[in-house]
């Protein structure tokens, strides 16, 4: 048998052949198996790239069905909280053409603000929130924790004494940066001096700066 | 002289400084009200701890530091808590902050509230740390970053040289010093200390060539230190700005350059300021808390400008007023220097941990910033850039907001100097387009945070809002069967060839169910092992492990719910076939 097969090009090639697609056949099926990926990956990168303010705006119950929703085709423009730049982050990703907003862009971050001298306890706002931010019990009044609202609004229709106000999110000194500059023939509206006039004085000859 | 290095770059701005440095350092009048800050310090703000109406004495602890970086805050005077409220504070923002108001005691006494002295050369490490957190001592240089966590740098990093960065390059800013010329011993056993503390071989102190009575004042207090444990060197550098920035100074002093993203202490370095050394030996020492510093009033609008050792709190009104302000020549008051400083709006401000210099300047001195004009690419500011980065590069992508490339183009290693901007023939204020593009950034990472963990909290919900739909699901069936077995014993069996289909499905929901119960245990399993590795490491964001191991959980319990109720069918079925 082996005789023959090594007097036989043809048959030897053929051999050596079937021996390797039967090999590599294995390996693969093999790393098929052992990584194979849960879920869709594509899935999880558009879900990254949402907001997740889970408000559904989008007419999905939450931003991982969009994720899913954009995967199988549906359009980029229906999340009014990314605004146009998740509309851009997806069409770069997705690798197609950006689309205006469909519907209103959210200009500020907002926050729902309990008034809790209306509120009649009946938890329908903690039903509606998607992510727990609303504390409180039967007949008790309820109130936000203000660091886990996410301004979905969802929270404001289900609440039948209309005690629910969505308020624009309050910035810390922390969260607080230098504006971008107007540009060029503009005053710069930054307070930071950086020109010292004692500086310009030498330059024209009155006399240099102290030591 | 010490053989000295070189970073590139810098500037020769004047300096300004004799303004300041003709008188010796005062004592600042004991105010009668003092307002303080709960965040004078890089962290999380420190949580009051008094009440209104309460009584403090001067020393005593009035707000408690929160959580990793942060600083507890002490009562500067000894009076009566009359208000905790939102009150401007020194920020460039020109925001407010919750604050601490204390009203001094009429009669007028200083009735301090000591902690017991410590010596800080037998007493153990533990015991120092802990003094030092109780002590609300922060950096005094400017950023206000709280001590004690530099003293533990030596959990994480092997520490050689303790470098006491005495430089003080901005122009008009004398504080420092002042601080050497008057406690240069106070200074060096601070620096003793730290080196204890960071297990350091050697301490640097690295001063420029301007400051000839501190430079003898130390050498005179060296003398007498000439026994003591760790050994001192003085080095006298050029004057140039910014010699005083940590790395700069850390280059120039040992050759030695701190990574891009580093530390100081990436390179076996801890930089101390030495107001900050003289508040720590303090603390130990005398057991005094950081209730004062030493603050550069100066600026051609005052008439008699010096350096105060004023109480934290204190109105900055006041401290001018005495400083001799003529307001009508003040044009702007600047907090900080010159070159990193920022303007105020108002002098109704109290005096914070942070404040080191105030000038109060005429419209002659600091006149208004000229118009921006274009960029002509002259690269003047490459050339003083201490960083070696491209200023015009960075200019022209924080212009364009294109924070990718800014990124790339090590945006987070500019010190905000401003040499770039002092140079520039355009007058653009470039710092402040850096300044805006890394908060971008940095908005934008905190926005990916928040969305992260939102999707954390909506998972969870997920998980629960299943777990329990799953055991409402269960206990109905249970409630069904029971029903269905009273049913089943009054009347005969009757239907027993469907139940054959029923138990086949039964099988292969139960399967399912169990291949679906291993995925959530090994889930659960791969979020603890998550967990338990981030808390090892210290660091990472627990609370949103946390709220995955609580999901898996949620999702184990909700399979394990729906197996049970699945097994019970099938127990049901079987034996009626």
């Amino acid at each position: 048998m082996l005789e023959l097969i090594t007097n036989n090009e043809i048959l030897a090639a053929i051999v050596a052949l079937l021996g390797l697609a039967a090999a590599f056949g294995a390996l693969l099926g093999f790393a098929a198996e052992r990584f194979k990926v849960e879920g869709d990956p594509v899935v999880e990168k558009i879900d990254a790239l949402l907001p997740q303010t889970q408000c559904g705006q989008c007419g999905y119950p939450g931003c991982r069905p969009y994720a899913e929703a954009i995967s199988q085709g549906d359009e980029i423009n229906k999340c009014p909280p990314g605004g146009d730049t998740t509309i851009a982050a997806l069409a770069d990703l997705l690798g197609r053409e950006p689309k205006p907003l469909d519907g209103e862009a959210q200009d500020i971050p907002k926050v729902a603000y309990i008034h809790e001298d209306e509120c009649i306890g009946c938890t329908k706002c903690i039903q509606a929130c998607p992510v727990d931010a609303i504390l409180g019990a039967a007949r008790h009044m309820h109130t936000v924790i203000e660091s886990e609202c996410t301004g979905c609004d969802l929270c404001v229709d289900p609440c039948p004494v209309d005690c629910i106000d969505m308020l624009p999110r309050q910035r810390t000194p922390d969260e607080w940066y230098w504006p971008l500059p107007d540009g060029p023939g503009h005053r710069p509206t930054s307070v930071t001096p950086t020109l010292i006039a004692t500086d310009r004085v030498s330059a024209i000859g009155q006399g240099a700066g102290h030591g | 002289m010490a053989k000295a290095f070189d970073f590139p770059g810098g500037i020769h701005p004047p300096q300004r400084k004799a303004l300041s440095t003709r008188t010796p350092l005062i004592q600042a009048a004991l105010p009668t009200h003092v307002v303080l800050p709960m965040d004078q310090h890089i962290g999380n703000p420190a949580e009051p701890c008094v009440e209104i109406g309460q009584r403090v004495r001067t020393g005593e602890r009035v707000a408690l530091a929160q959580g990793m970086i942060s600083a507890d805050v002490h009562a500067s005077i000894t009076g009566t808590v009359t208000a905790i409220e939102e009150h401007p504070i020194p920020h460039p923002s020109q925001g407010k902050r919750l604050c601490v108001v204390i009203e001094r005691d009429p009669n007028g006494d200083d009735d301090w509230c000591r902690m017991p002295p410590l010596d800080w050369r037998h007493a153990d490490e533990d015991t120092l740390l802990e003094r030092l957190r109780h002590s609300g001592v922060v950096g005094l240089g400017g950023a206000g970053f709280p001590t004690q966590i530099k003293a533990r740098v030596r959990e994480l990093h092997a520490i050689d040289t303790l470098l006491v960065n005495a430089a003080e390059c901005e122009p008009y800013i004398t504080a420092d010093d002042l601080t050497l010329r008057t406690y240069p011993d106070d200074v060096i056993e601070g620096a003793q200390l730290f080196a204890r503390l960071c297990g350091a071989e050697r301490i640097l102190i690295g001063i420029e060539d301007n400051k000839p009575e501190a430079v003898e004042a130390l050498n005179e207090s060296l003398r007498r230190h000439a026994e003591d444990s760790v050994p001192i060197e003085l080095k006298i550098i050029a004057t140039r700005y910014p010699s005083g920035g940590e790395k700069q100074l850390i280059k120039r002093l040992l050759n030695r350059e701190v990574p891009s993203h580093g530390l100081p202490a990436d390179v076996g370095v801890l930089c101390h300021n030495p107001g900050t050394l003289r508040a720590a030996v303090r603390a130990v020492r005398d057991g005094e808390p950081l209730i004062s510093r030493v603050v550069t009033l100066t600026g051609e609008a005052l008439a008699r400008p010096g350096n105060v050792e004023a109480r934290l709190g204190t109105s900055m009104h006041e401290l001018l007023n005495a400083a001799g302000l003529k307001e009508d020549e003040l044009a702007r008051l600047v907090m900080g220097g010159p070159m990193m400083g920022f303007a105020l709006d108002t002098t109704a401000l109290p005096l914070a941990k942070t404040t080191n210099c105030l000038i109060a300047a005429t419209e002659h001195e600091l006149p208004a910033p000229p118009k921006e004009q274009p960029c002509i690419r002259c690269a003047a500011c490459e050339q003083v850039c201490p960083a070696s980065l491209l200023p015009q590069q960075l200019y022209w992508f924080a212009k364009a907001r294109e924070h990718d490339k800014a990124e790339l183009f090590n945006l987070f290693d500019c010190i905000e100097c401003g040499a770039c901007s002092y140079v520039c023939p355009s007058h653009i204020p470039l710092v402040q387009y850096y300044q805006a593009a890394k908060g971008e950034i940095r908005e934008r990472r905190r926005e990916a945070h928040k969305a992260e963990h939102a999707r954390h909290r909506f998972e969870f919900r997920q998980a629960r809002l299943a777990h329990e739909a799953a055991e409402k699901e269960a206990k109905r069936q249970a409630r069904a069967q029971a029903a269905s077995r009273v049913a089943a014993r009054t009347a005969q069996p009757s239907r027993q060839e469907p139940r054959g289909e029923d138990a086949a499905t039964a099988k292969e929901q139960v399967k399912q169910l169990r291949i679906a119960q291993a995925a959530a245990k090994a889930a659960l399993r791969k979020a603890e092992k998550a967990l338990a590795r981030a808390s090892e490491a210290g660091e990472g964001e627990l609370d949103d492990l946390e709220v995955q191991v609580a999901t898996a959980r949620e999702n184990l319990q909700a399979t394990e719910a729906r197996l049970a109720a699945a097994q019970k069918d099938e127990q049901q079925g079987e034996p009626r076939q």
